[in-house]
């Protein structure tokens, strides 16, 4: 009796670790057959060149998936590319700053035959990657920041961040003229390569140096709404007085905002922002925002794909730096700021 | 018997009888405790801005998310766990609740019912996987961390979800004692910090998250159904994110998909520097609210002194590395 139980027990703990193993094996294949399935959607693409013209692979490789910014880029591209019959493969880095990642994805582009792959490189540790894809014949546009250095890309397609920054210091300038003006500046998060920009922008749209009396405040609001909001708390603890507010994008501006409202300061304070996102525009359309400045990450990508394109099938190769454009969108214009209303921002919003 | 058994892994564990057990209690709060009497003596030095009865009800509000993500955090990490997956889960939560409330037009009540129900689910996924497969903690958290990140941006579709009900924005809302505006959201963390504290120092249960931490397999043998005790505390942490969530509805009046990256460090932090032992067993909630308020205080001091957001980083490590040197120099000289 005692016998027969142990045998048993050991009879199960060996079918147990039977299917373990046959759990394990059928986990293997099946990301195995998974990742067949991913090569095998790549190999399709070529394979069907002896009937029909071999269609042209784009690669465009962002920061993050996540981020509504380049969700909006992906989708441009992909509509451009299906216009243009070329096929789009995307990937993209887990982090803001993920280097490895983005070369990783790099490489893969440029193993499948990718001609042109466009990048929206995090930093300079991706600049090694980007030579050598070069150097295999593949043309890499830099899209929205700048490879370092600018050189190591053909091309740069971007919009100007520091004029982005700038247009709206010169509007709360021109818009507080003859006030006394507390400033405070809600920035992304130290060491942001685009926030420096916009930063150092807005305070030479302004006219002062950051170290001038009238920036009272400067927070940190990682360019979201919950940090953005508790920054600014800190920021009107600070100095209640504050009546000028920059922001690096729109969410920050929302959760700025939300902490005036909670003081009772709700259209006390100059908000300005960059971005120019449809619910950001909305926030210029009810008034949470004066003023912000317009980018185009569409346009950044579909510029980039037909780019791609044209490389592919005439090998002209694009280069230097083109200006994806920014506008200032307001419904309360200044004199000697130029800028549009809110109806062209609703019109040429993303996301 | 059962009792007298686990009061004994207890003393044998923290190296003596009751007595060693209460002092090493106490002065694993104490040092926090001095460290934030200390930061607010000197930043009330620096800025009469500081010690205000607004100031500090505003740091308060500003910590009441991480707070009560810490909490449940708290739980595990005394059972010798991790839970990454924290901030990602209570991102989940607000999206649940505030798209099935205004995109679906659901009841509010419901909507914050289903939300909290879809964080505890994760919390008990925690805990199955955490048993059932024994795997690290350290491993099933980072999978649920990018699966709940992923629901969140899927569910989401990336955007912002704004014009919420009232219900669900009620934690926002502010009372006044005296001058000073108080939000309920702040109310309902240091209640529930108080209500863990009970269940930690004065419930059955309580005891048996501190043997399961001590050593788990002298719990096993001891009666103590640690597989039980895991399985609870993963899903009530999975409870603890869901009502963080809510509260984060409150305080930002939206649903946003970008929200809680950094939870899972910083309520780790939290934890480690109010004095609770990464290794089990040691510590408690009264050690995670004071780590909470140490730094939130911190960033807010700061930035009322006008230092640049990097050096915020920069104490913030140098907190970390001291509250982990002094858990494991009192561990070995008591070893």
């Amino acid at each position: 009796m005692g016998m027969e139980g142990i045998g048993r027990a050991e009879a199960g703990r060996r079918a147990l670790v039977k299917t373990r193993a046959g759990w394990r094996l059928a986990a293997l294949a099946a990301g195995a057959a998974a990742m067949l399935a991913v090569v095998g959607c790549g190999g399709n693409s070529g394979t069907t060149a002896a009937s029909t013209p071999k269609p042209v692979i784009i690669g465009l490789i962002t920061k993050t998936d996540a981020n509504p910014f380049f969700v909006k880029m992906r989708e441009g591209a992909q509509s451009e590319a299906r216009a243009k019959g070329a096929v789009l493969v995307t990937g993209a880095g887990n982090a803001s700053d993920d280097a490895a990642g983005q070369i990783t994805a790099l490489e893969n582009m440029v193993s499948i035959g990718a001609k042109a792959i466009l990048i929206t490189p995090v930093s300079a540790g991706v600049t090694a990657a980007i030579r050598k894809a070069r150097s295999e014949g593949v043309l890499v546009i830099a899209l929205d920041s700048p490879t370092d250095p600018v050189d190591a890309a053909d091309a740069l397609f971007a919009t100007d961040n520091s004029v982005a920054g700038k247009l709206i210091g010169q509007y709360a300038k021109a818009a507080m003229t003859g006030k006394t003006v507390k400033i405070a500046m809600l920035d992304e998060a130290p060491g942001s390569t685009v926030g420096k920009l916009r930063h150092d922008g807005f305070l030479a749209g302004y006219g002062i140096p950051g170290t001038d009396p009238q920036v009272v405040c400067v927070g940190n609001g990682g360019g979201n709404q919950p940090d953005s909001q508790t920054a600014m708390e800190n920021c009107l603890t600070k100095d209640p007085g504050i009546n000028v507010l920059y922001t690096i994008n729109e969410p920050s501006a929302f959760g700025a905002y939300k902490a005036l409202v909670n003081r009772g300061k709700q259209g006390q304070v100059l908000i300005v922002s960059v971005d120019g996102g449809c619910a950001g525009v909305g926030g210029v359309v009810d008034g949470r925002i004066a003023a912000t400045s317009q980018q185009y990450p569409l346009k950044m990508a579909s510029l980039g794909v037909d780019a791609g394109v044209d490389f592919a099938t005439t090998g002209k190769r694009v280069s230097g730096y083109t200006d994806t454009g920014v506008t200032l969108i307001t419904d309360k214009p200044q004199t000697g700021v130029d800028s549009k209303d809110t109806k062209f921002g609703l019109a040429n919003c993303w996301g | 018997m059962l009792h007298a058994l686990l009061a004994r892994i207890n003393r044998e564990a923290e190296g003596g009888g009751r007595y060693a057990l209460a002092r090493a209690r106490a002065i694993s709060t104490l040092g926090p405790l001095l460290a934030l009497i200390l930061a607010s003596i000197f930043f009330t030095t620096r800025t009469d801005r500081f010690l205000t009865s607004d100031n500090l009800s505003l740091v308060v509000q500003q910590v009441a998310v991480v707070g009560i993500i810490a909490i449940g955090q708290t739980l595990v990490i005394l059972t010798a766990g991790i839970d990454l997956s924290a901030g990602a889960v209570m991102a989940f939560g607000t999206i649940v609740m505030t798209r099935l409330a205004v995109t679906h037009g659901l009841n509010p009540f419901e909507s914050i019912a289903l939300g909290l129900g879809a964080c505890t689910g994760f919390g008990l996924l925690n805990g199955l996987l955490v048993t059932g497969l024994r795997l690290p903690p350290f491993i099933v958290t980072l999978g649920t961390l990018n699966i709940a990140f992923a629901l969140t941006h899927i569910v989401s579709n990336e955007e912002t979800i704004a014009n919420l009900p009232r219900p669900l924005t009620f934690f926002g809302e502010t009372f006044e004692i005296g001058t000073t505006a108080i939000t309920y959201g702040s109310v309902l963390a240091l209640g529930l910090a108080l209500v863990t504290w009970f269940a930690l120092t004065q419930t059955i249960g309580g005891r048996h998250i501190y043997a399961t931490g001590n050593n788990p397999d002298a719990a096993r043998l001891a009666g103590v159904r640690t597989r039980r005790v895991l399985i609870a505390v993963y899903t009530s942490a999975g409870l603890l994110y869901g009502i963080a969530a809510l509260v984060l509805i409150g305080r930002t009046g939206v649903g946003d998909p970008q929200a809680g990256q950094s939870a899972n460090l910083d309520s780790i932090t939290a934890v480690v520097v109010g004095g609770t032992s990464l290794f089990g067993g040691r510590g408690g909630v009264i050690g995670t609210v004071i780590g909470t308020l140490i730094v939130g205080i911190f960033r807010n001091g700061l930035q009322l002194m006008g230092v640049a957001a990097i050096y915020q980083f920069l104490v913030t490590g140098v907190l970390v590395i001291v509250a982990v040197a002094v858990d494991q120099l009192s561990r070995r000289r008591r070893a």
